[in-house]
């Protein structure tokens, strides 16, 4: 046991060493504490949220489109529960297994095989492969008959897209498809609501009002861990169906078009003549929309594509014809408005008329004799025509045409690939061919051939306007406000032409009943054109005019030979047009026929209307029921 | 003289039990209870492997600890050089035949257990140099010489960890080599000196660093220079003090943890974790536990006769000060990451026994605290 001094004393400055040290230490934990405050108190906030950032994450899942519905409220574009066929390969212990079993199950081509191994090695373990997108019935069976077999396989119901009329809407609505990079490039709305699975519009309406139909998505905020993997649910905010869209088309009459139309290439419009509302637009032939909702087939698509009476055409809109005889009302009204002829004006047809040595025909080869207007109108003499058309001048034909419809849009807006059509005048000729107007081209423009070009929608919306006594009316396909009957809507017509004169299209009534009463006599005399596709029941009765558009030159051989319709290789064969509108007393409806290369209108258009103002007139009465809807503003 | 032995050599068992610092096992025990806790939450709020193991590690070497409290401190004053010597063969042991994880050769297999010598060398080290300084007259304290060997005492397991490469555990060792030589006496001038070389040495020392850990550094000043890189659980473990707040999340609420976003959560990190928890209210109140700790260790030094004993209390309870430092400063982002656990807190076998046999030690004083050692 040593006790000196020195002990004593290592043992007084091991004591003050640790004094200092102790000092030190309490200077160093206020300064944790002093960390921590600052951390945990003051920034609190700011790390909570980042804290959230970390472990809250949000799904979109893609919104339901508004339904569009015809003037009816029946679904012609709605949606439709579908069951997909979903892998996590996370719950899966044989992927190769699972695999060969749903490839035989579903029948599966190696291609889907080698996409799902691919889309496989992208996704993490937990995130889900869409196997099949839209399941059959059938397979929607098969697979759960296999489940307990199948440890991993999720059937999924989703909402998809549904055209359940299929083909007969497809030109107006268009349809929906996986958007690709431009469509959301092009679309704000498209490019905040976008998830995987979604639909957008391609074409049509339901590209055009896309974000009225598109509706907001379903957001699923879930918490995650580090790895992304979702851990638990946290919140589901419902999203808003996209807005409903009513059409003025009416179901039934949109169905006969397509079967008129049936295996022929060709056009039929159909429009209210007070309010301009368009009941039928049918283009045919059509197509499928459905088909392209999951992505086409590339033989159905080539099916589509390769078809030659181009179904990917909307005829309605964006098909130009020759109007041919259906341009003489306008003529006739032109030549009566502009006082050069009177009513009881009268030409000699005699087959043919001859000018600076170029020859003129007659449809009719032995010619008419004396035509009054009437006449030449009932039995659409073209020599009368010619001779009109020469007195009246192109220039004069255009003003008025134009006030008709002729050469403009007519919905404009809504279809981006509608056309203006043409006519022409000696200016528009001076500046696109840069030549000098040639008289003979006004005569061959007073029959409607020529460099004239109208739409099947116009030859309609000008023989709506015949119809309604010469009032500018707006063709629409929407329904936009409280529809009215037919009473109101005319008055209303009148009422807000009698504010607005740019509204009147004529300047004389006596005129345009001179007209009314020669499409009269044209479907309902004895020689009229379309006599044989009449009705005598006044209730149905209508007022139209045939239209044969040649698509090639007469050669004179050709008109030698006189060859029947068969004779004649489908691709020269004339275009048949006709126009209408009826009832005749009190008219309410016009219309538009084209068959393209269906030879004359007389034939192969006019019985078409026959059958067409039978259906029309029968649902006029529940059209003026139709009134009792929720408004909806576009 | 008579009196002295008879107290020093033949106290019964129940005074031995009387003479053990209750607050400090109290104080341990509620310690304990709470890593308990914590690793059931890094568990997910289940009993699994952390959790059980745990609890296993504690019970045993909470009894080791009991039990070493029970010898004579004189015997750890002896066998202190021995023991020295043994961990310092485990050492050499471990760079031959360690175990490989992750690129750093630290371990051992035992077959009982897996043990991490440098760990143990943290209290190896405090004993030894209490005892070199315990013989060493007061006059001798500053020759060259003496320092000299103190010095090569600590250098020689730095240099074995540091090759591990274990740069955390070997700063700790450092530092519990170092103020054994401040408390013992040796002259402020000298620290003052090796202070100002080792900064202007820094530079050389930076680049004899391997790149892991120069990243770390580069990383400690800048964490979001690469946020899901080497930043990462700086930035994380901030997110989740910081989200923590004044009263916590909740027990079992800490989302940065249990969603995974925290890395090492079990070890390194279990701070992070319950400050996420527990929030500000809960850290200060650890922080007092681990206060209470220190104070009792340092009382129990100053109440010691024998300068062994006090240099050993007054050694460990700054080495545990500092352990708790550089861990904190580290979740907190105040320091690189330099992996070192938390006393107690922290999962791992080989820390808990080393400060186990520490406290044991420090008890062992207690109990003996009339004892003189010649």
């Amino acid at each position: 046991m040593i006790k000196d001094s020195s002990g004593i004393r290592k043992t007084d400055i091991i004591n003050r060493r640790m004094f200092i040290i102790g000092a030190a230490k309490l200077i160093i934990f206020s300064g944790i504490v002093a960390r921590l405050f600052s951390l945990q108190i003051n920034d609190n906030k700011k790390y909570l949220t980042l804290s959230d950032k970390n472990r809250i994450r949000e799904w979109k899942l893609p919104p339901i489109r508004g339904n569009i519905v015809d003037y009816f409220g029946n679904i012609i574009a709605g949606n439709l529960k579908v069951y997909q066929l979903h892998i996590i390969p996370e719950q899966v212990e044989n992927f190769n297994y699972i695999l060969s079993r749903l490839k035989t199950l579903l029948e599966l081509t190696d291609k889907k095989i080698t996409k799902i191994l691919k889309s496989k090695k992208q996704k993490k373990p937990w995130e889900s492969i869409i196997v099949s997108e839209n399941l059959s019935w059938e397979q929607f069976l098969k697979i759960n008959n296999y489940l307990y077999d199948l440890v991993g396989v999720k059937p999924v119901m989703t909402i998809s897209r549904n055209y359940p009329f299929s083909d007969i809407y497809t030109h107006v609505l268009g349809y929906v498809s996986q958007p690709n990079e431009n469509d959301i490039l092009q679309n704000k709305i498209i490019q905040e609501r976008f998830v995987t699975g979604m639909k957008v519009g391609k074409l049509g309406l339901e590209k055009r009002l896309e974000n009225y139909l598109i509706g907001t998505n379903d957001i699923q905020r879930y918490e995650v861990n580090a790895y992304g993997k979702r851990i638990n649910q946290l919140e589901h905010q419902k999203g808003k169906q996209g807005s409903k869209i009513r059409l003025t088309l009416d179901t039934e009459i949109q169905k006969l078009s397509a079967k008129l139309l049936a295996s022929k290439a060709g056009s039929i419009s159909v429009m209210d003549i007070y309010t301009g509302e368009i009941l039928a637009m049918y283009s045919s032939p059509s197509y499928d929309p459905n088909l392209f909702l999951f992505g086409i087939s590339n033989d159905n698509w080539e099916l589509i594509r390769n078809n030659p009476l181009k179904p990917l055409i909307n005829k309605t809109l964006s098909g130009l014809y020759s109007p041919g005889s259906t341009i003489k009302p306008i003529v006739a009204l032109s030549a009566l408005e502009n006082n050069i002829i009177g009513p009881n004006f009268k030409v000699k047809c005699t087959g043919k008329t001859e000018l600076y040595g170029q020859t003129f025909h007659c449809w009719k080869e032995k010619g008419h004799g004396v035509m009054s207007l009437k006449n030449a109108m009932k039995q659409s003499c073209d020599t009368y025509f010619y001779e009109i058309a020469r007195i009246l001048g192109v220039d004069k034909l255009k003003i008025t045409a134009e006030k008709f419809g002729l050469g403009k849009k007519v919905l404009g807006e809504y279809y981006e690939n509608e056309k203006h059509g043409l006519f022409p005048n000696t200016v528009w000729k001076k500046n696109n061919l840069g030549k000098g107007w040639v008289l003979g081209e006004t005569l061959i423009t007073g029959i409607g051939q020529g460099y004239i070009q109208t739409t099947p929608l116009q030859l309609c919306l000008m023989t709506a306007q015949i119809a309604n006594g010469g009032y500018k009316i707006s063709p629409k396909i929407i329904v936009n406000n409280k529809p009215l009957n037919f009473l109101k809507a005319k008055k209303n017509m009148e009422l807000k032409s009698s504010i607005e004169p740019n509204l009147q299209l004529i300047k004389d009534k006596k005129n345009l009943k001179i007209v009314q009463k020669a499409m009269f006599s044209s479907t309902n005399e004895i020689r009229g054109t379309s006599y044989r596709s009449r009705i005598d029941d006044p209730k149905y009765q209508f007022a139209g005019k045939t239209g044969t558009a040649q698509v090639k030159r007469i050669s004179k051989r050709e008109r030698e030979l006189d060859l029947k319709l068969e004779q004649i290789p489908y691709k020269d064969r004339d275009h048949a047009l006709y126009v209408a509108y009826g009832p005749y007393i009190n008219p309410r409806y016009a219309l538009s026929i084209i068959v393209e290369h269906g030879g004359s209108g007389s034939k192969a258009a006019a019985p078409i209307a026959k059958e067409l103002f039978k259906l029309i007139i029968d649902r006029d009465a529940m059209r003026e029921k139709q009134s009792n809807f929720e408004e909806i503003d576009i | 003289m008579i009196q002295h032995n008879r107290l020093n050599n033949e106290l019964t068992f129940i005074q031995k039990v009387k003479n053990l610092d209750f607050i400090l096992l109290l104080c341990l025990i509620i310690l304990s209870i709470v890593s308990v806790l914590v690793m059931y939450s890094t568990d997910g709020g289940q009993v699994l492997y952390h959790t059980k193991s745990h609890f296993i590690k504690l019970l045993t070497f909470f009894s080791l600890m009991i039990l070493i409290s029970f010898f004579n401190i004189r015997l750890w004053h002896i066998t202190s050089y021995f023991i020295y010597f043994i961990i310092l063969l485990l050492l050499i042991w471990v760079s031959v035949y360690g175990i490989k994880v992750s690129g750093s050769q630290r371990w051992i297999n035992l077959y009982f257990i897996v043990l991490q010598p440098s760990e143990l060398m943290k209290i190896a080290i405090i004993l030894c140099l209490a005892k070199y300084y315990h013989r060493l007259k007061v006059d001798n304290i500053n020759s060259f010489s003496s320092i000299f060997v103190a010095l090569i005492i600590i250098v020689i397991p730095i240099m074995l960890v540091v090759s591990q490469p274990d740069l955390g555990t070997s700063i700790l060792i450092a530092s519990s080599g170092l103020i054994i030589l401040w408390l013992a006496g040796v002259r402020m001038k000298y620290f003052f000196i090796s202070f100002v070389s080792f900064l202007i040495s820094l530079p050389f020392i930076i680049s004899f660093l391997k790149p892991y850990q120069k990243l770390r550094i580069l990383t400690f000043l800048d964490p979001d220079r690469d946020p899901l890189g080497a930043g990462y659980q700086i930035i994380q473990s901030k997110i989740a003090i910081g989200s923590g707040g004044l009263n916590g999340k909740g027990f079992l609420k800490g989302t940065q943890s249990y969603l995974e976003f925290l890395p090492e959560k079990h070890t390194d990190f279990v701070f992070t974790l319950f400050s996420e928890e527990f929030g500000f209210v809960g850290s200060i109140f650890l922080l007092l536990i681990y206060s209470i700790i220190i104070i009792r260790i340092i009382r129990i030094g100053a109440i010691s006769r024998s300068d062994f004993s006090k240099l050993f209390c007054f050694g460990f309870a700054f080495a545990i000060f500092i352990y708790i430092i550089v861990n904190l400063c580290m979740v907190l982002g105040l320091l690189p990451i330099v992996g070192s656990p938390l006393p107690i807190m922290s999962y791992g076998g080989s820390s808990m026994m080393a400060t186990m046999i520490g406290f044991g030690i420090v008890l062992s004083a207690k109990i003996n605290h009339k004892q003189l050692i010649a």
